[in-house]
């Protein structure tokens, strides 16, 4: 068996390349998990304020420890910090937020991503307990809406499927999924392939996909920065 | 005059009875009412709804209560703490023998149905949880070419809130992030309970800070401010 070996992004690569998508002056929630390490690499030179579900805008990076507050955590409970500007409120605003169409992209993980943009990351397969939290307010509310997995699972069963057999949190709702090989944006004729990461090709990436990637032109080579880990 | 200060958190419990359906404000902490469900645990209150966003564990947040047995059903947008593989067999055991029911809500709907359970609005239509299994058996209805599913609402007995600081009147001020839930649920409860850091005379608060009115709020309850103690442990509650 032919076993792939070409590199695939780091977390915190895949963290830069979603960053590097935000635009000045968006008003972006980040998921827990995955998601919550964009906002330590976004780009300078943008202003860009992020939304924490239980009632922040304008989060800031995680205080250093004599400066953590308690009562200034994230919506993975993670101390945080708040930026100048920035702003508290009930969780019926921060909804008003989500559900109201105010957020320019709110960026999830996922367990599968569908060919027409459901998402199903809230509920393992077989299992009659799981959390939503607020993904399912957030798929449906937000603008926009990106999703940050690894390509494939751990034992390399596609993630990203013709339809999803995990429960959905949404339905045709996820605008463009970036993996660690590949960004696809999810197009009404289909996913389409945009970028690959260095060595990957259309041909490869499609082994990993389930459902056939439209690639109307050649895609671009994922742009790796070199960035260090901030500090924590 | 009016004054809702009492003396002790159990004293600020009174009237909470077995059947009981209860709302207990804070996210990740911060705004949580810990010393108010330490005492409903010690009270061995039984056979309560509990009305939170998230479940907790055995050893954290309303996790206590399930753990101990008081619990007949959770409503809430996260039933099962991520990290918490150990201190859930309880939850596990009361849930798969069927002693315990758990209505998973997304979030922002569970906060909507208490803010018009407190505004005396019986039910609502939103897009959230369109085509999923918890909006499968839900009423829908389109409005322009958006579903949605009805969703009705929340109102509780008691609600169980933190804020940072308090008057005499119940007028509340919060600090950072602990408003969250705690602003929905003073209006949704007969019985509206806070405890808080520091209770001043009236006039005491920055006016403009208050972010609950003290009409929404029934009982005041002074206790320590646990801040330290919190910083050196991240419960999953």
């Amino acid at each position: 068996m032919n076993v792939q070996v070409t590199p695939r992004l780091t977390k915190t690569q895949l963290a830069a390349r979603v960053a590097a998508e935000l635009h000045d002056g968006w008003y972006v929630n980040v998921g827990i998990g995955m998601p919550t390490l964009v906002p330590n690499y976004l780009p300078p030179g943008r202003e860009i304020i992020i939304h924490s579900e239980n009632g922040i805008l304008g989060v800031g990076p995680e205080p250093a420890a004599d400066q953590a507050d308690p009562d200034l955590v994230n919506a993975g409970r993670e101390f945080v910090s708040l930026r100048p500007g920035g702003s508290f409120f009930s969780h019926a605003d921060s909804f008003a937020i989500v559900r109201g169409g105010h957020l320019d992209v709110a960026i999830l993980g996922a367990y599968q991503v569908s060919e027409r943009g459901d998402l199903a990351n809230w509920l393992l397969k077989g299992a009659t307990v799981g959390n939503p939290g607020g993904a399912m307010d957030l798929a449906g509310g937000a603008r926009r809406v990106f999703v940050m997995m690894e390509h494939t699972t751990r034992e390399g069963a596609h993630k990203i499927v013709r339809e999803c057999d995990y429960a959905l949190t949404g339905l045709a709702c996820v605008t463009t999924i970036f993996t660690d090989v590949a960004v696809i944006d999810v197009t009404g004729a289909g996913l389409t392939l945009r970028e690959v990461a260095p060595g990957w090709t259309p041909e490869t990436v499609q082994t990993l996909t389930e459902p056939q990637l439209l690639v109307p032109q050649r895609p671009r080579t994922i742009e790796v920065l070199t960035v260090l880990e901030r500090s924590r | 005059m009016i004054d809702k200060r009492v003396s002790s958190v159990e004293a600020a419990l009174d009237g909470l009875e077995d059947g009981a359906t209860v709302m207990v404000g804070g996210f990740g902490g911060s705004g949580y009412a810990s010393n108010l469900v330490a005492a409903l645990r010690q009270r061995g209150t039984r056979e309560l709804t509990v009305i939170v966003n998230n479940a907790g564990t055995a050893t954290t947040g309303v996790g206590v209560l399930v753990a101990n047995g008081q619990v007949r059903k959770v409503v809430c947008s996260f039933p099962v703490g991520r990290t918490a593989k150990q201190g859930m067999e309880t939850f596990w055991d009361l849930y798969n023998s069927g002693r315990l029911d758990i209505e998973i809500v997304p979030q922002g709907t569970l906060a909507e149905r208490i803010r018009v359970g407190g505004a005396g609005i019986p039910a609502f239509y939103t897009p959230t949880g369109v085509g999923t299994i918890l909006g499968q058996s839900k009423e829908t209805r389109t409005f322009g070419d958006r579903q949605c599913v009805l969703e009705t609402a929340l109102v509780a007995d008691f609600a169980l809130l933190r804020a940072a600081q308090a008057d005499r009147l119940g007028n509340l001020v919060y600090r950072c992030a602990q408003r969250n839930f705690n602003v929905v649920m003073a209006m949704a409860a007969r019985t509206t309970v806070a405890e808080v850091y520091e209770v001043t005379e009236t006039g005491g608060l920055q006016t403009e800070a208050i972010a609950t009115p003290g009409i929404f709020v029934d009982r005041i309850v002074v206790v320590e401010n646990d801040a330290s103690e919190r910083l050196g442990q991240r419960q999953t509650g």
